[in-house]
Parts: structure tokens; C-alpha cells; sequence
């Protein structure tokens, strides 16, 4: 297991990144190793056109061209992508500050010169092995610029609109069986309802319909609405009206006050 | 409860969604300085989304809306509590001005260590060629070749010169030197790592090759090919060497600590700008020095008096001298 960087902030709350530890990081690298030979590449092929006029100038050009991207390649991506080179992107990681504060420029620089004495003395053996001892999975180039190489998962808003919208729910059309629903189902079972809905896209097609079938049958033993409201209503459509039922009248109910609200969105 | 955790998110969201929207437009706009009120509602978000991730660190059940908050309050604290300038626009030449003399001066010290070690080496290397003949062999690195047989002779052969050696390929020549030395020169101050054990021995060896050859061009009589040679690019380039070394040690220091009761983060947080500001600096003085090399050294008696090129170097290193310790510089500023 990946270790983990955790934060304690001033107001006494604690959140942690996982660190990515050096295979990973080399296979980040790896990607970005071949994108600068392809761009070091097309360069070259440039810089042999430019050479019908001078030869001198051209070789020049490429030369500094050459040791501008193999330098500059990180530090360009690094800053203007915060923390991340294409290689580090395909792979979800993200160069931050060792204190979880902002990354600044001379953290992308000194850690990106530093690569001249990580790759010592072939193959990144030095940064290798230093990542690899180190408790942050720190080269020496991360030590002396105070950063960490972290997983930079995107964690998007959990997306219950599906669940709280107001698509029409033929149990709603039954307000008694529907308050007996809400005062008969417990805590537990509106959680493995709600966490069986919000991961649904991650279960296989036969799990999922088995597990949306002994859900619907367990709620449909809970409360018998009539068979109107219910036929033809797939189990997993089910599960969706009773955990609506569930949930959306409290939601409504606990809205923010409007003073509260102004306050937060203003 | 979990029953209450969809009325925490229906009641929450707007305040998160704000704070992400707030987030973005900063990530997005780093130069945008916020208004007083957009600060106090950015705090007040970010206490309010802190306030959340605590309630929700309690149900194990809810890991993905967990590392969204956990996500947001990173996002926010580092801004938050960001204290540094700061450094978001690439501004060499201010840099070059304004920040490589203020960083120079202020680790002044590691800049005079960094030329104690250079006349310990010098030294060296020139005691070594006065005693012993074959130190020249054994310790000029390969690059240096030419310089192994006797200085009369190559002296004589380059005065004798008829055509332009170096034609056609002088820009190369120009780059091949600029590329290299700012090579070795990041080299030199990233050895800083090791303690500053590694800045220290890289400069020692470059050193010794110096005094070895200015001794060895002394002793045959060649001082004034020698200077002529030499100082149209050696003040700028043996300068950035020893810039390049001060930032090593400046690096090195902060690693050891000692006497500094900072923390190592503290301490290299304290010394990264100037780290910065002295790599600039050395990597468009070189880029100088590779120039004059190129186009200038290179050039000898009767093509260009020894005199002239003696005097263009003083000339450069009194300006240099001026613009790294009296030239006045801008008050710092927030952005650099």
C-alpha cells in the first residue's frame, strides 16, 4: 500500500493525499521521456530544413532547442498545468507542495534541475533509490523543492439528481403507504439502498440486477403498494421511487434558510 | 445518521459548488487580486466546507463524497493559507536584474566560500603542474586535450594562423558552450543536495584545472595570450561557476541546518526564491560568456590585439562587480 501525506490544517482538519510511489512515477516519466525524443524529433527535422540557409544557425537552433526541452519540457508543464506533464496526467498524478500549499514557480524549477543529479548516474538510479527510501516517495530533486508527487484523483460531486429530481414516482401517488414506507424502513436499509444506487454504474450488468431484484423484493415486504403503481416498474426503478421517498421530503424540509443561503452564494 | 446525509448534501451543496466555482476562477485567474469581500466569502466557504468534511469524516460509508470535501478544503487551504509571493508570470530579465543581485547579496557568504574554495583549488592545480609534470596529464579532463602539450607551441600555432579556424560553425561553437556550461553549472548547484559535499568537490575540480593552466601559461611566458585568451569570457564565465556554487552551498546549508532552529521546510522554503533567482542569473551570464567565447576569444595576435581583449574583460568584470554588489535595485514586490 502507497503511503499517504497527511494534513492537519490550522481549524484542526485532517485530509490526505496518497502518495504515488516510484514505479508509477517512473512510468509517468517514461511517457514523458518519449514525448520530448518525439519533440526533440520534429525539431531536429526543422532545424535541417533551416540549415539550407545556414548550416551554423541551424545546428545552433538545434542544439539549444534540444537542451531548452529536455530542460524546460517539465518545468513549462509543471506550471502551467499545476503540478502535472502529460505523462503525470495519463497516469492521475500531481506535483504539489509537501505542506499542501500553493506550488510555486521556483518548487517547479529547482526540483526540474535537480533531475541532473536524480538521473545520476544513468537511469534516474540516485532519484530512484532516494524515492524509494524516502517516507514521501521524495527524489532529491521533491526534498530540495519541498514537494511530493501525489495521485490527483478528480473526485466529482457525489450526483444525486438523479435520485432527488422530480421524475414522476408512482408511489408518491399513495401518501399514506408512502409516509408507512418512510416510518417502517430503517437507517441501515436507506443506506444500502442510497450506496446501491450511487454505485450502480460500477457493478456488472447480472450482480447488478440480481442486487436491485433482492432490494425491490425486501422493500415491496416492507410496505404492499397496489399492483397499479408498481407493474411493469422494473426493480432497479423501484429501489430509485422508495429511496426518493426516502430521502426528498427531508431534503426539502432541511433546506438552508434564504438568509443562510445568501451568505454561502453570494 | 445516514438518513441525513442526502438533506447534508441537498442543504451543502450550493456552499461547496461556490467554493469550487471560486476555486477555479483563482486557478484559472492566479494574477486576479481579490476584493476584501470576495475574500472574506472565500474564507468563509472554505470554513464551511472545512466544517463538512469533519461531519462527514465520521461516516465510513460515504468515501467518495469524502474525498470530495477532502478535495475542495486542499484546494482552498492552499490558497488560504499560502503566505509566500507570489511568483506566477516567467519574468526572466526582471529576475535577471531586480532578483539574481538581491539573492546574490543576500547569501553573499556562500558566494565567498564558493571563491575560497576556488583559490584552494587554484592553488592546488598550480602547485601541481610547478612539481610535478605529469599532473597535467592526470588531472585535465578529456575536453581540455588540447591544452596537454606545451603552451609556447599552441601559442605560436595559433598566432600563426591564417584563416579563420572556427569558421562557419561560430554560433554552433556558441551554443555548444552555452548548453554545456549551464549544464554544469546546475549540476554544480544541485550537488547542493548532498549536503553541499557535492558543490564543494565540483568546484575544487574545476578549479585545480584552472590553476593548472594559468600556471602552466605563466611559467612558459604566455601570461598575456593567456589574459587575452581568457578574460573576454572568464569574468563572466568563472563568476557563474562560483553563482552556481554559492547556490549549491546556499542549498546545502539549508539541508544541515545548523544553528537554525527553523524546520527543513521552513528553511528550504526559505532559500527556494533565491535558488531561482541565482539560476537565472548564471544561466544568462553563460549565455553571455558563451557568445564572447565564441566570437571573441577565439580570435588572437595579430587578428586582434591581446591588449584590447585584456581590456574588454575588465571592462566586463567591473560591470559585472557593479551590477552584482552597487547597482541599486528595485524594492521587491509582490510578484516577481
Amino acid at each position: 500500500m502507497n503511503p499517504t501525506l497527511k494534513i492537519r490544517t490550522p481549524e484542526g482538519i485532517e485530509f490526505s493525499f496518497r502518495l504515488a510511489g516510484p514505479v508509477v512515477r517512473c512510468l509517468a516519466w517514461s511517457i514523458d521521456f518519449l514525448i520530448t525524443i518525439v519533440a526533440i524529433m520534429m525539431l531536429n527535422i526543422l532545424a535541417q530544413v533551416g540549415g539550407f540557409i545556414s548550416p551554423d544557425i541551424s545546428q545552433a537552433v538545434s542544439l539549444i532547442a534540444l537542451f531548452v526541452v529536455w530542460v524546460g519540457y517539465g518545468m513549462f508543464f509543471e506550471w502551467i498545468w499545476r503540478g502535472q506533464t502529460l505523462g503525470k496526467r495519463l497516469l492521475s498524478l500531481r506535483v504539489m507542495d509537501a505542506q499542501g500549499l500553493r506550488l510555486q514557480f521556483y518548487q517547479v524549477l529547482l526540483r526540474n534541475l535537480l533531475r541532473f543529479v536524480d538521473a545520476l548516474p544513468a537511469l534516474y538510479l540516485v532519484g530512484g533509490l532516494a524515492s524509494f527510501f524516502s517516507r514521501r516517495a521524495q527524489r532529491l530533486g521533491d526534498l530540495a523543492a519541498n514537494t511530493v508527487v501525489v495521485y490527483n484523483p478528480k473526485p466529482a460531486e457525489p450526483d444525486l439528481d438523479q435520485l432527488l429530481a422530480g421524475k414522476f414516482n408512482s408511489l408518491r401517488q399513495h401518501p399514506h403507504l408512502e409516509a408507512r414506507l418512510r416510518q417502517r424502513v430503517s437507517p441501515d436499509e436507506a443506506r444500502l439502498a442510497l450506496q446501491a444506487l450511487i454505485r450502480r454504474d460500477e457493478l456488472d450488468p447480472e450482480p447488478r440486477v440480481a442486487l436491485f431484484s433482492d432490494l425491490a423484493e425486501h422493500f415491496k415486504g416492507i410496505v404492499h403498494f397496489p399492483p397499479e403503481a408498481i407493474d411493469a416498474m422494473p426493480d432497479e426503478q423501484y429501489v430509485r421511487n422508495v429511496v426518493d421517498i426516502l430521502f426528498r421530503t427531508r431534503a426539502v424540509d432541511a433546506k438552508p434558510s434564504e438568509k443562510e443561503m445568501a451568505v454561502a452564494v453570494r | 445518521m445516514i438518513i441525513d446525509l442526502p438533506r447534508f448534501i441537498d442543504a451543502e451543496r450550493p456552499t461547496w459548488m461556490a467554493l469550487e466555482k471560486m476555486l477555479d476562477r483563482i486557478e484559472q485567474e492566479p494574477d486576479r487580486r481579490m476584493e476584501l469581500e470576495e475574500v472574506q466569502r472565500f474564507h468563509l466557504l472554505y470554513q464551511k466546507v472545512s466544517a463538512d468534511l469533519a461531519r462527514v469524516t465520521t461516516f465510513a460509508s460515504e468515501p467518495e463524497l469524502r474525498r470530495y470535501l477532502e478535495s475542495l478544503t486542499a484546494r482552498a487551504y492552499g490558497e488560504i493559507h499560502e503566505t509566500r509571493d507570489r511568483a506566477h508570470r516567467f519574468r526572466p530579465l526582471h529576475w535577471f536584474l531586480n532578483e539574481f543581485p538581491r539573492a546574490f547579496r543576500r547569501r553573499s557568504g556562500a558566494f565567498t566560500l564558493a571563491l575560497v574554495i576556488l583559490f584552494l583549488g587554484a592553488i592546488f592545480g598550480g602547485f601541481a603542474t610547478m612539481f610535478d609534470d605529469d599532473a597535467k596529464e592526470a588531472i585535465l579532463p578529456r575536453q581540455f586535450s588540447h591544452l596537454l602539450g606545451d603552451p609556447a607551441k599552441r601559442v605560436a600555432e595559433e598566432e600563426s594562423a591564417t584563416s579563420d579556424r572556427a569558421s562557419g560553425r561560430h554560433t554552433y561553437f556558441a551554443a555548444f558552450l552555452m548548453q554545456n556550461n549551464i549544464k554544469v553549472s546546475i549540476l554544480s548547484l544541485g550537488l547542493g543536495v548532498t549536503f553541499g559535499i557535492g558543490t564543494i568537490i565540483e568546484l575544487f575540480s574545476n578549479s585545480v584545472s584552472l590553476g593548472l593552466i594559468v600556471v602552466d601559461y605563466v611559467r612558459a611566458g604566455q601570461t598575456m595570450f593567456l589574459l587575452g585568451w581568457l578574460l573576454p569570457h572568464g569574468v563572466i564565465e568563472i563568476p557563474s561557476l562560483l553563482i552556481a556554487g554559492q547556490g549549491g552551498l546556499v542549498l546545502g546549508t539549508a539541508l544541515i541546518g545548523y544553528g537554525d532552529r527553523a524546520s527543513l521546510a521552513d528553511r528550504l522554503r526559505a532559500i527556494g526564491p533565491d535558488l531561482m533567482a541565482l539560476t537565472c542569473g548564471f544561466a544568462i551570464m553563460l549565455v553571455w560568456a558563451g557568445i564572447i567565447e565564441s566570437f571573441l576569444s577565439q580570435y588572437h595576435e595579430p587578428f586582434i590585439h591581446y591588449w584590447q581583449k585584456i581590456l574588454f574583460g575588465v571592462v566586463e568584470f567591473a560591470v559585472l562587480v557593479w551590477f552584482l554588489y552597487f547597482r541599486k535595485i528595485a524594492d521587491p514586490e509582490d510578484a516577481p
